[in-house]
């Protein structure tokens, strides 16, 4: 409790240093103004708690309010960057199985009803699949597993039960992705027409054309927010966005689209814009079919993890850009990331890849492998540039470890429902982390039986560990024991991460008080303190 | 000649059954549906909430329950609901159609008005410089793709005004949208223009042989209504044929244009459709291609008996 007290004093600092928090500035923000951005596909829908999609995220975020937000002023997403949004207050019970929030008063959904506690009960009904009223699909209902039950206790508060303490409950409920739905909305509707409390009410959305937002002129933080609106305009061909945003008919790319070597063109032909490369919280993975031989082997596992160049992917596929890192987003952007040193000692990790792959082909040859006797493998991914180039290169450092693979491109529609079948035997992959979070990356990615566990490896000591790291609420200790975890990961060969990927955002310079958030992309889109300096 | 057009509509309905069943075929055929890649964005596979999709968009049903229903709705002149929008289709395609009409008609259009005087001069200058520098003119034409052709435009409009002619709001008076779309139409329509002159030049340089020309000539008509009065009007066989087969395969060119300008037209929209495995949209939507197609060559054929006057379509 001592520590959960602390947690809410820091909490409570940040929320009022957020004035604080925000960059200094020599001008007062200014009202008025659309806000202009490219962006990169239709969303499948608009609805935020049925999507796992940065393109559904961007768009439809300033339409929301979360009971809690990652401070939108604040580039690193930690439990002290948490700041109240819809709830004032939040305060947990001695054992830290509940959590008591206050709401605002006064607030209105975008169609002028009112909003309520009855509103965030929907919500996590929806959320935990018990609602008449059921998402199509619910891609978020791992995070909740642990709540057992969400209560209005009066129209302006709420609580959430749950069945062991769990601060990372916190950082979920900030997350981009925790809109709260209002009750009288159906899930069908909120595809199409999304009604919220945020900052932007829903104009329209013109599948293959544009989205566009306008400002709500009642919204309940008084001031807020700058923008008069905000207009997304389609454009598949990143060429043509890209040089749409050089002609300034773009205030904003796409968050996290531009690729390194586009960055470069911008540099060269709009000078003035500014650019940030930041990690994007996805990671390119490989992924191993435990139960098909020669892989159900943990050596010929662990030969595979020992050939990989690491530097060489980053230094290929992002110019040296992206990170390597283990399964938690290295520092200094990651909070729970390893350092350095410790990473070194891993398999896979050790800059002398030579020395590995050694030691790789002596387990290989252990096997019966060697060059008379070369392991075939189909190499599967899916048919995405980004995803491919790196299958390419997996190949080539296969060959080191008399492992010939193939490239079995998959068509994009297919590939979850491939890897779900576990019709594969080797796969590149890559996974998105939309909270720097132990509890989400743990359960979500290695969980025994989560869907987006893709291996479904399954270690129940591990999984116990998992479970121990969630519950402890001292923050140093449980630091190490994510790394111990994290470094187990690795060893058990689980699913071997080859480096956390980096790209840029960009933007106009009159664009004022946008904050790109460094260990996540799915959090910082709420528009609220934007403002445009024209 | 009626009963001509009543068998030539009989094929014509004969042949929509043909696609409709091909079509319907052929986007099973493709891996994947709409709900596997309403999953792919969600990250993750529910087999039980698959399954519930499934069923609410019928696609639990069997092969031929659901071709019969399309059919059905069809005749009924109801399209259905996309998939992905969960509007109703025809107010998904509707609003698109305009924008790619005109664009194919603005695209036709540049490669006649380009293509058609083109092969008349660089047939009746056989030889000379004029016709070498058209001859490559038309060769680059036919081997430049429009994709690359659009960015290399897009790019030079960007170091030359500052400035893009894409598709980012909608244009508010005609005028602005006919300027909007000229660029793209050029560059879709340089290709076809490219092969209608090439066609233009081998079908005229045939006729001028022949020897009506030289009887027109010999009667002491002027080169303009020999070339254009005799000549052209004998050539246009072949390059009116082109004109109709060319309309017919614009659809490929307009998808490519559509994407690299950034046009909100039905043939890009018919490429996302089929990344989506939308398919209400895909479907109707090449039904109505396949109306405009077979229809265009219907016309192509009655125009045959107007050009030439001894072509006449008997009982």
């Amino acid at each position: 409790m001592r520590l959960f007290g602390k947690l809410i004093a820091i909490a409570c600092a940040a929320m009022g240093g957020l004035s604080v928090t925000l960059p200094s500035r020599a001008e007062e923000p200014k009202q008025g103004g659309i806000l202009r951005i490219y962006h990169r596909d239709t969303p499948p829908s608009a609805s935020i708690l049925e999507e796992a999609t940065i393109s559904t995220i961007v768009p439809f975020m300033g339409v929301f309010n979360n009971l809690v937000i990652y401070n939108q002023g604040v580039e690193q997403n930690s439990l002290q960057s948490i700041v109240p949004e819809l709830a004032t207050s939040w305060a947990w019970n001695a054992d830290n199985t509940m959590l008591t929030l206050k709401l605002q008063p006064g607030v209105k959904w975008h169609d002028d009803k009112p909003f309520s506690a009855k509103d965030v009960v929907c919500t996590w009904d929806m959320l935990r699949g018990k609602s008449a009223n059921p998402l199509r699909k619910n891609p978020r209902e791992p995070w909740y597993q642990n709540v057992s039950d969400v209560t209005a206790i009066a129209d302006d508060e709420v609580v959430f039960k749950l069945s062991r303490p769990q601060p990372s409950l916190l950082a979920m409920l900030a997350a981009g992705y925790s809109a709260i739905y209002p009750c009288h909305v159906s899930a069908r509707d909120m595809r199409l027409h999304p009604i919220g409390t945020g900052p932007f009410k829903f104009v329209e959305f013109k599948s293959g054309e544009s989205m566009k937002l306008t400002r709500n002129p009642d919204y309940w933080r008084k001031g807020k927010p700058y923008l008069d609106g905000i207009e997304y305009t389609i454009i598949p061909n990143r060429s043509t966005a890209i040089l749409a945003f050089i002609a300034g008919k773009f205030d904003m790319t796409f968050p996290t689209e531009v690729t390194v070597p586009l960055l470069k063109d911008i540099a060269s032909q709009a000078p003035q814009a500014i650019c940030k490369t930041v990690p994007i919280g996805v990671s390119t993975n490989l992924i191993v079919n435990r139960e098909v031989p020669p892989f159900n082997n943990a050596d010929i596992r662990r030969a595979m993890a020992l050939t990989i160049d690491r530097k060489q992917f980053i230094d290929i596929l992002s110019e040296g850009k992206s990170d390597a890192g283990a399964a938690m987003l290295p520092p200094p952007e990651g909070v729970w990331g390893m350092p350095a040193e410790m990473l070194r000692t891993l398999p896979g990790y050790d800059p002398d890849v030579e020395k590995s792959r050694a030691e790789a082909r002596k387990l290989m040859e252990k096997n019966g492998y060697g060059n008379s006797n070369r392991l075939k493998v189909k190499v599967s991914t899916r048919n995405i540039a980004q995803y491919r180039d790196a299958g390419v290169i997996l190949i080539d450092h296969l060959k080191h470890i008399y492992i010939d693979g193939e490239l079995d491109p998959v068509e994009s529609a297919n590939w979850d429902g491939k890897v779900a079948r576990k019709d594969y035997s080797v796969g590149m992959n890559l996974t998105g982390t939309a909270v720097d979070d132990p509890d989400v990356a743990f359960y979500e990615n290695y969980g025994c039986g989560s869907q987006r566990n893709y291996t479904q490896y399954c270690n129940r000591d591990l999984q116990a560990q998992f479970d121990k790291q969630s519950v402890e609420t001292n923050f140093d200790a449980r630091k190490k024991m994510v790394w111990d975890i994290d470094s187990k990961l690795q060893e058990d060969i689980a699913r071997p991460i080859i480096f956390h990927g980096r790209s840029a955002t960009c933007w106009q310079p009159y664009v004022k008080d946008f904050t790109l958030m460094v260990n996540s992309s799915y959090n910082g889109y709420r528009f609220e303190n934007v403002w445009l300096n024209k | 000649m009626g009963a001509y057009l009543v068998r030539r509509l009989g094929l014509m309905l004969l042949t929509l059954f043909g696609i409709s069943v091909i079509i319907f075929a052929l986007l099973r055929l493709v891996p994947g549906n709409i709900v596997d890649i309403l999953f792919d964005s969600a990250g993750m596979v529910d087999p039980k909430e698959k399954l519930k999709i499934m069923q609410d968009l019928g696609l639990d049903k069997s092969i031929p329950q659901q071709y019969l229903s399309w059919i059905g709705g069809l005749l009924r002149g109801d399209l259905g609901y996309s998939y992905v929008s969960e509007k109703p289709t025809l107010s998904e395609i509707l609003p698109r159609l305009p924008i790619t009409a005109k664009l194919a008609g603005m695209a036709i259009g540049f490669a006649v008005l380009i293509g058609v005087p083109l092969g008349v001069i660089s047939a009746v200058r056989q030889n000379t410089w004029l016709d070498y520098a058209l001859r490559v003119l038309s060769l680059s034409g036919l081997s430049m793709p429009s994709f690359w052709l659009g960015l290399l435009i897009l790019m030079a409009f960007v170091a030359t005004f500052g400035t893009l002619p894409i598709y980012t709001d909608p244009p508010k008076t005609l005028i602005d949208e006919l300027l909007l779309l000229a660029v793209p139409a050029a560059a879709v329509g340089f290709r076809s223009s490219a092969l209608i002159m090439r066609l233009t030049r081998s079908s005229m340089l045939e006729v001028l042989r022949q020897d009506f020309i030289r009887t027109a000539r010999a009667k002491g008509a002027s080169p303009a209504a020999v070339n254009f009065k005799h000549a052209l009007r004998n050539a246009m066989l072949p390059v009116v044929t082109v004109i109709g087969i060319e309309t017919a395969f614009l659809i490929g060119g307009l998808i490519v244009t559509e994407t690299v300008f950034n046009i909100p037209g039905v043939a890009r929209f018919l490429v996302e459709a089929i990344r989506w495995r939308d398919y209400p949209i895909v479907q109707n939507l090449v039904m109505f291609i396949a109306v405009v197609v077979v229809t265009v060559n219907f016309l192509v054929d009655m125009l045959y008996a107007v050009l030439d006057p001894r072509i006449k379509y008997s009982d």
